[in-house]
């Protein structure tokens, strides 16, 4: 079998400016940050995102890299909630927003997933998502009359991705994966969505040990829904990665207070987006001890 | 006994949070806030045992706990099949709003234009789904012209002027109750229009007038919001909430 093993960067050498990329996780919860950050490191751009959103969208709003964006919400789960960067991207008027609700993405996800043009869907009707898409949203008519009459739903179109991009807690080699914790949100979907596929993982082991470490069901990524493994430990970091770990509250407030002005931006990207994903481990360690021994002082 | 007095503001938001879940049954109560929270479990801990209530993450609770406490669980419900409830109708939920019109329209998504916004909050979320879907009602800790306006920005909860009625997939639009810090509405006035249930002790009539951007129905002959049952009381001061996080969530 394929191995199937590359590093964040062999992703995004894979990757093209212009795509349109699905991002696994949702809000601050198992995002594939370390990806995201290779994507920062490199100089693709004017991409259309399709995501649950969370700081992975705001951190590539920081850097000017989102034409577009699919998504049923962006918050970062804990205060301030409202993401920074992604709000002065709107509030600049820099990227065109399909806003949707949380449930027309799952719907778009499993149109794409099953090779249909759409699904239709109720939520969406009497809101102002269809004014958000501009007359890309349409709606269907049902060829079966009810009771009632006869529905008119919205037709919610495909979400065909070019890419996506999740992290989950283990995997093998080829492409096999699971996530430890409560929650799978919508790993799968985005991976059956799309063309290329990568996951990153926490750590990459033989098969036999995957599957004997996790209950069948949490194998949610078979070999027909991966092209390349990477192993990401902290991969997730800042957000929460179920069993691996909980949220780095603190340094996600860091993130948010530091987006407040250029300067304490910049010092923000000097210190932790500025070299590899080693270098930014290391630096996370630092500030968290740093804080640490700031409390006790 | 305990006396009229003694009851602090929050104390009646609360029970007027638990009667959103009134007659609700077998279905799933997604309180949003504090407030609804405590509603929420003081309704299943009294006159609604079969609510499903949620860690608000992906576990269904067994037993009700305290804010912020454990409870042994009865099942799983990840964000996934949270759609399928919402889909099924068997939901009750209960969000907050940044603004909400006469008709019931709600926002929680930003404000100013669509494409280039003044203030950016969390996009619609869940809303359109619910208000489509299922039982909504709305919890608003500080009840101000500000939020009951004449327009909303942006519609991410749908209201009842949105409804066509050739249309039967707007079916099941259905808006309960409107919960604030200065009493109990729903959408019962003329048309569909928000309409004035009860206001809570020691609130005037022009109070509510005065903090609300369109005229309230029935605002002159709403009654009192009830008193609390001492079994209330006690569930909301010694069970649910010890440390009164309620008050922080309902200005005065």
């Amino acid at each position: 079998m394929r191995d199937k093993r590359m590093s964040l960067d062999d992703v995004v050498g894979e990757l093209r400016s212009g795509m349109t990329i699905g991002l696994g996780g949702w809000g601050s919860r198992r995002k594939p940050m370390a990806l995201v950050r290779a994507i920062l490191r490199s100089d693709i751009t004017d991409l259309t995102v399709v995501t649950y959103g969370g700081p992975d969208l705001g951190l590539l709003c920081s850097a000017g890299k989102v034409k577009k964006a699919y998504y049923g919400f962006v918050s970062l789960d804990s205060a301030p909630f409202y993401d920074p960067w992604f709000a002065k991207a709107r509030t600049n008027g820099e990227i065109i927003a399909r806003e949707m609700d949380e449930g027309m993405v799952k719907c778009g996800l499993e149109a794409a997933a099953a090779r249909l043009p759409f699904l239709p869907i109720r939520a969406g009707l009497g809101s102002d998502v269809v004014e958000f898409w501009e007359g890309e949203l349409k709606t269907v008519t049902s060829p079966y009359a009810g009771p009632d009459g006869t529905e008119t739903l919205i037709a919610m179109p495909a979400l065909e991705l070019d890419a996506s991009l999740v992290h989950l807690n283990i995997g093998d080699a080829h492409g096999n994966a699971a996530y430890t914790g409560v929650d799978p949100y919508f790993d799968d979907l985005y991976c059956m969505a799309a063309e290329k596929r990568y996951a990153s993982v926490e750590r990459i082991v033989e098969t036999e040990e995957l599957v004997k470490s996790v209950p069948l069901q949490s194998i949610i990524l078979n070999r027909m829904m991966v092209d390349g493994v990477v192993e990401a430990p902290g991969g997730a970091h800042f957000t929460l990665a179920g069993d691996s770990y909980g949220r780095d509250e603190k340094f996600q407030r860091h993130y948010a207070e530091s987006a407040k002005d250029p300067e304490s931006w910049q010092k923000f990207v000097d210190r932790f987006l500025s070299g590899s994903e080693d270098d930014y481990q290391a630096a996370v360690q630092k500030f968290a001890a740093e804080s640490k021994s700031g409390e006790k002082a | 006994m305990t006396t009229t007095e003694t009851v602090t503001r929050a104390e009646y938001c609360a029970i007027a949070c638990a009667e959103i879940f009134s007659g609700a049954g077998e279905i799933m109560a997604s309180p949003m806030a504090t407030l609804p929270q405590i509603g929420a479990r003081l309704a299943k801990l009294t006159t609604e045992p079969d609510l499903l209530i949620t860690d608000g993450e992906a576990l269904i609770l067994a037993e009700v706990p305290p804010l912020g406490g454990k409870a042994p669980i009865e099942g799983w419900m990840p964000f996934r099949k949270v759609f399928d409830v919402v889909a099924s109708g068997r939901r009750h939920v209960v969000m907050g709003a940044n603004q909400i019109d006469r008709h019931g329209n709600q926002n929680l998504s930003a404000f100013g234009p669509l494409q280039h916004p003044t203030r950016q909050m969390f996009g619609v979320r869940g809303a359109p789904g619910n208000t489509i879907n299922h039982a909504t009602s709305y919890w608003v800790g500080r009840h101000t012209t500000r939020v009951f306006t004449d327009k909303v920005d942006i519609v991410s909860g749908v209201g009842y002027d949105k409804v066509d009625p050739e249309n039967p997939a707007y079916r099941f639009l259905n808006i309960p109750r409107v919960v604030t810090n200065l009493g109990v509405f729903d959408f019962g006035g003329p048309d569909h229009t928000f309409r004035a249930v009860s206001l809570h002790p020691g609130v005037e009539a022009s109070t509510v007038a005065e903090n609300t951007s369109f005229e309230v129905a029935g605002l002159d002959e709403a009654g009192v919001t009830r008193e609390p049952t001492a079994e209330e009381l006690r569930l909301i001061r010694e069970v649910l909430d010890p440390k009164s996080l309620r008050d922080r969530e309902v200005s005065l």
